[in-house]
């Protein structure tokens, strides 16, 4: 991620340090992930000390310190999704794109998380991928999805 | 600024608003056990080992005393049953974390707490947050942190900063109650930057 990108949004804001967790999630929302020279730029030019960068930044799960894949793969485990098989979905996305949870591949194309539910137990077992929902997912069809991304 | 009278332990006691019940505590004399607070600190709030009952708008409940600021005729309790309680398991909560700390072994023997009562997860750092206040409000340097959340919080050196700054000062080692701070550093050192000789007396 280069500096200029980096201080066009931090120039969004306003270069105001109340506004760094907006700052860090743009950076993030961009990027994927949040490179140090990053946190670095954002520090100097916010004049908000690293400690506390770091604190935000390792605090909250949204933020990722390592490097993660263009595409974001959440399994819901919930109690709902569990019982309607979301571990046998799990395996098979894992054997699907070859990582397991809390993994990024290789090639950055995808990271998977398993997440403990987000709120539609109904359309259980529930995988989301880059925000959109796929519900009602059996094993078989986790692997036509994932064909549908680059 | 304007002075107003409140009891503690039985005692009267004027204040000036804006003082703390710790700090009015100490002006005649009564101790209230503390760990993370310091002076010449903003108050933290965090270790709760100073936590007094207060009666206060009709009803009675349990504060930290070195954050509460004063009131006019507030009635404050420091040494209750109650209170003796709160504090005997909140140290032994922070001797699973740093067992052999000098401060915390004193707090046991006045509160009876039991030393082995919770399973020992020797991370060392009961989360005090001197040496992190220390570094950012009197050095200005923000050397040290806190990262992450919960019961995987700890504190953390900056490297690039710990190497240039803290052979010179080494201010936090002796505000540690427990020894982590020490322990942190040691690892980032030789993690970070092994290379760096302490200046010693041969130049």
């Amino acid at each position: 991620m280069d500096t200029i990108t980096i201080d066009q949004i931090i120039d969004k804001h306003h270069c105001e340090a109340s506004s760094l967790i907006q700052i860090l999630l743009d950076i993030q929302s961009e990027n994927h992930w949040l490179p140090k020279e990053a946190l670095e730029r954002v520090s100097e030019k916010l004049a908000v000390p690293m400690s506390q960068i770091q604190h935000i930044t390792t605090f909250y799960k949204s933020f990722s310190l390592v490097p993660r894949g263009r595409h974001e793969v959440h399994v819901c485990m919930g109690t709902a999704c569990h019982v309607r098989g979301a571990q046998r979905v799990l395996d098979s996305v894992t054997e699907q794109i070859g990582i397991g949870p809390g993994e990024t591949d290789v090639d950055l194309k995808y990271s998977l998380e398993t997440v403990n539910c987000i709120g539609c137990c109904a359309l259980g077992p529930v995988m989301v991928v880059d925000g959109e929902y796929h519900g009602n997912i059996t094993p078989a069809q986790v692997a036509e999805t994932f064909k549908n991304y680059e | 600024m304007s002075e107003l009278k409140l009891q503690i332990d039985g005692k009267e006691v004027t204040a000036r608003s804006g003082a703390t019940i710790l700090e009015a505590a100490q002006s005649i004399g009564i101790s209230i056990p503390t760990l993370c607070h310091h002076e010449k600190l903003e108050a933290h709030g965090g270790c709760r080992i100073c936590s007094v009952e207060v009666d206060a708008r009709g009803r009675t409940s349990v504060v930290a005393a070195c954050l509460y600021p004063v009131e006019a005729d507030l009635v404050v309790r420091t040494r209750t049953k109650k209170l003796e309680r709160i504090r005997k398991s909140l140290v032994e909560m922070m001797m699973a974390h740093a067992p052999d700390s000098e401060q915390l072994l004193a707090l046991a023997e006045e509160y009876g707490a039991d030393r082995e009562r919770f399973e020992k997860d020797a991370s060392f750092c009961i989360h005090c947050g001197l040496c992190v206040r220390y570094c950012a409000e009197i050095k200005k340097k923000n050397a040290v942190g806190f990262i992450d959340r919960g019961p995987r919080k700890e504190i953390c050196f900056i490297p690039e900063i710990a190497a240039k700054e803290c052979w010179e000062c080494k201010e936090c080692f002796p505000l540690c109650p427990t020894s982590a701070l020490q322990a942190a550093f040691v690892l980032i050192k030789s993690l970070s930057f092994p290379d760096t000789l302490e200046p010693g007396p041969k130049g």
